[in-house]
């Protein structure tokens, strides 16, 4: 896509074709002869797992609504129905489903990818942010389509997620009745939101486009963070990455499978097995997994309003990250102090999914009750969530734009080959290895 | 070191505060009934599906209905009166003549009158009450659910419905039970307001409008298995896990190909990959 290309038209139609239309070339370029570093490690091969993903979801989803029936009345019915009597049915309706949770843990993988390595430094900020789109939207499609079977967590779900937008002052209510097309969660909401889940998914696509068209101008970030210095450094994509991604993503798809096969219902709720009712609340209303670490942050602040826009700047803080770490060193391989706030922030992230499934106010040790602070018991998981969103929220706001002034990071290597020869296991035979180095 | 130290102390603190976090009181955890479907291999138990059905149809339809079971279904490949024989279970006389039994309200295609005809193979399980209003009115204000999708809409859907149909006890002394109302440990619910004993000592469960519905002998087994409230219980909560995942057999089956398959491709690939890195450092 950028670059010298070594594209060399073989046949005449090709030759044809490259002069009006290079498609070929671009295919050639971008997935064949692209130089890839040599060093990448498996968390690079998540990337190739999305796609896989989103394809899946693509190809089942459309089948899906092709059975599928966007009606109040008939949705949940009609759903059991694809399940029952369409021909393997249950299969790609269970790939759908629990698709879309896969989605999700291949792109929580590929993030924190990203946040470890130092993929969103310069010159790869647009890409980042592309990704934060395509994050975005994903967030959005995942929520409509868990709306469209129209069982309990489905209708009460899209009750307090539409309700959320009321909080806006002014305009709130205006643009709730707008969302729902109505006064109420109802038929016009359940029509709109399929037809926007079928919409969604096709402009992820195109922004994936963008995404990898973003990748291939600066080229793949790597471990070590050190930019490609020569073609020593690189690997024409394939077959190196072409075999390496491909087995990393059959690996995938064995755990997508024992999910499928064995385990259908295991990631989501058993409650959307009751048909909605608006007239019955369910006892606890939780969203997906996916979504409970937002939804911890939502709950943490006491004000509806503040909730509401502290979760959502949970997402918008990521589109300024580029901006937000100071320091120069992409790689927290080499930044030892970095790298213990980025594993606290991933247990922050963890443990604010662990209580965005928990009732506020339940103690988060059994049976010890320590003092009220402000509006809860101290011991109780929506202190914990307020400390866990203090600590995601200093993360980008204050440790990173502060520890790359303060930190000092361990010496980079000149290239990234360097530290590949230098490896015990490539050294030369004979050679003496210093005991006091590891690795 | 210190820094690993440190974050190697707060995932232990997380890992000992997660289990600590159950939520104290509610329903008990159900019953570790085992039953032959369970695990990556486990098949429904033809014979005990028969049963389930019977105790279904002689009990649990007079008040609950299968609205998304039709009568085909209990002649499909793994349904309970399937016959290799008849493929199309439409054809299946003993699902014909099980169907033939009720009567379906119909409109006569030549007057338009409502008229009741006996049923096909194709009909759904009629429903006991017209309407919801009816089926209320009928249960002292309570409206029994559909069983169609029971055994997914609980958590360890098979094992809650066992242990439900098998744990009414006798409320603890203390607990006022309002008319109507049983007490049920296995029921979700919450009856801290019904409790007149000390608060750190509420017991689990709910109530639940539904009276206990078996007896022993109850429902006589033609296969001779002997009828007492378990055995009824644990047969009807298989025959409403088949009813809920009616093709989970056919899911594994097609799951253990698609592993194998899955497993096969993956070892390929990495001694592809093995062999064409060979020649790298990295």
């Amino acid at each position: 896509m950028s670059g010298h290309s070594n594209y060399e038209p073989k046949t005449g139609i090709e030759r044809w074709l490259d002069t009006r239309l290079p498609v070929v070339r671009l295919a050639y370029d971008s997935m064949i002869d692209f130089p890839t570093p040599k060093n990448l490690n498996y968390w690079w091969t998540f990337g190739g797992i999305l796609a896989v993903c989103l394809g899946i979801q693509l190809v089942t989803g459309i089948v899906l609504a092709m059975h599928y029936v966007p009606h109040v009345d008939h949705a949940f019915a009609s759903v059991e129905r694809i399940m029952r009597d369409v021909n393997y049915g249950w299969l790609i309706r269970y790939m759908h489903a629990n698709g879309a949770s896969m989605f999700f843990i291949a792109v929580y993988i590929h993030m924190f990818r990203g946040l470890y390595y130092g993929s969103y430094k310069a010159p790869r900020e647009v890409l980042w942010i592309l990704g934060c789109v395509i994050y975005l939207l994903m967030m959005a499609t995942a929520f409509m389509g868990y709306v469209l079977p129209w069982g309990q967590m489905s209708f009460h779900g899209a009750v307090v997620i539409t309700n959320l937008f009321g909080a806006l002052p002014v305009v709130g209510e205006a643009i709730t009745t707008w969302l729902w097309g109505g006064f109420a969660v109802d038929n016009p909401t359940l029509n709109r939101f399929f037809s926007l889940h079928f919409l969604l998914p096709f402009m992820i696509a195109g922004v994936v486009g963008l995404h990898i068209w973003a990748l291939h101008v600066p080229g793949n970030n790597n471990p070590t963070g050190v930019n490609v210095k020569s073609k020593e450094d690189t690997v024409p994509f394939h077959p190196y990455y072409t075999v390496k991604d491909g087995f990393a993503i059959v690996v995938f798809l064995i755990m997508f499978a024992t999910f499928v096969f064995y385990n259908p219902n295991a990631l989501g709720h058993a409650d959307n097995y009751i048909p909605g009712n608006p007239l019955v609340t369910p006892a606890h209303i939780v969203p997906e997994w996916y979504f409970l670490p937002f939804y911890a942050i939502l709950r943490a602040v006491p004000d509806k309003l503040g909730g509401v826009l502290l979760m959502f700047g949970a997402i918008a803080v990521l589109f300024v990250l580029p901006w937000l770490d100071t320091s120069k060193v992409r790689s927290m391989r080499y930044r030892p102090t970095a790298k213990l706030y980025f594993f606290i922030f991933l247990l922050a992230c963890l443990v604010l999914g662990y209580c965005g499934g928990q009732l506020p106010d339940d103690h988060v040790i059994p049976h010890l009750s320590t003092f009220k602070l402000l509006d809860a018991d101290l011991n109780s998981f929506v202190w914990l969530s307020r400390i866990a969103t203090l600590y995601y929220f200093a993360y980008f706001l204050v440790i990173l734009p502060v520890l790359g002034l303060t930190e000092t990071p361990l010496p980079l290597p000149e290239s990234i080959s360097e530290p590949v020869l230098s490896h015990p296991a490539n050294a030369p035979a004979g050679a003496a290895a210093s005991p006091e180095k590891r690795g | 070191m210190l820094r690993k130290g440190i974050a190697l102390a707060a995932l232990g603190l997380a890992i000992l505060a997660a289990p600590a976090a159950q939520a104290a009181g509610g329903a008990l955890p159900p019953k570790d009934v085992a039953f032959s479907f369970e695990g990556p291999f486990g098949k429904f138990d033809q014979a005990e599906l028969q049963r389930g059905y019977k105790v279904y149809r002689e009990v649990c339809s007079a008040c609950h209905s299968m609205n998304l079971m039709y009568f085909r279904n209990l002649g499909q490949k793994g349904g309970p009166f399937y016959d290799p024989k008849y493929k199309n279970p439409n054809d299946n006389p003993y699902v014909k003549s099980i169907a033939k039994d009720y009567q379906i309200k119909d409109i006569d295609s030549e007057t338009g009158d409502v008229i009741d005809r006996p049923g096909t193979s194709a009909d759904k399980f009629p429903s006991p009450f017209p309407n919801e209003a009816a089926a209320r009115a009928s249960n002292g204000g309570a409206y029994p659910p559909d069983l169609s999708v029971m055994a997914k809409a609980r958590h360890h859907g098979p094992q809650y419905i066992y242990s439900l149909l098998t744990g009414y006890k006798n409320p603890p002394a203390g607990l006022k039970v309002g008319t109507g109302q049983h007490y049920n440990p296995y029921m979700a619910g919450d009856v801290t307001a019904a409790w007149t004993g000390p608060h750190d000592k509420v017991p689990p469960g709910g109530f639940i409008a539904m009276a206990p519905p078996l007896a022993a002998g109850q429902v006589s087994f033609d296969d001779g298995t002997k009828s007492t409230i378990e055995q009824q219980s644990k047969d009807v909560a298989a025959f409403i896990a088949w009813a809920s995942e009616p093709k989970m057999e056919e899911r594994k089956a097609f799951g253990l190909a698609a592993m194998i398959y899955l497993f096969i491709f993956a070892g390929l690939l990495y001694a592809s990959y093995r062999k064409i890195w060979k020649n790298v450092a990295h």
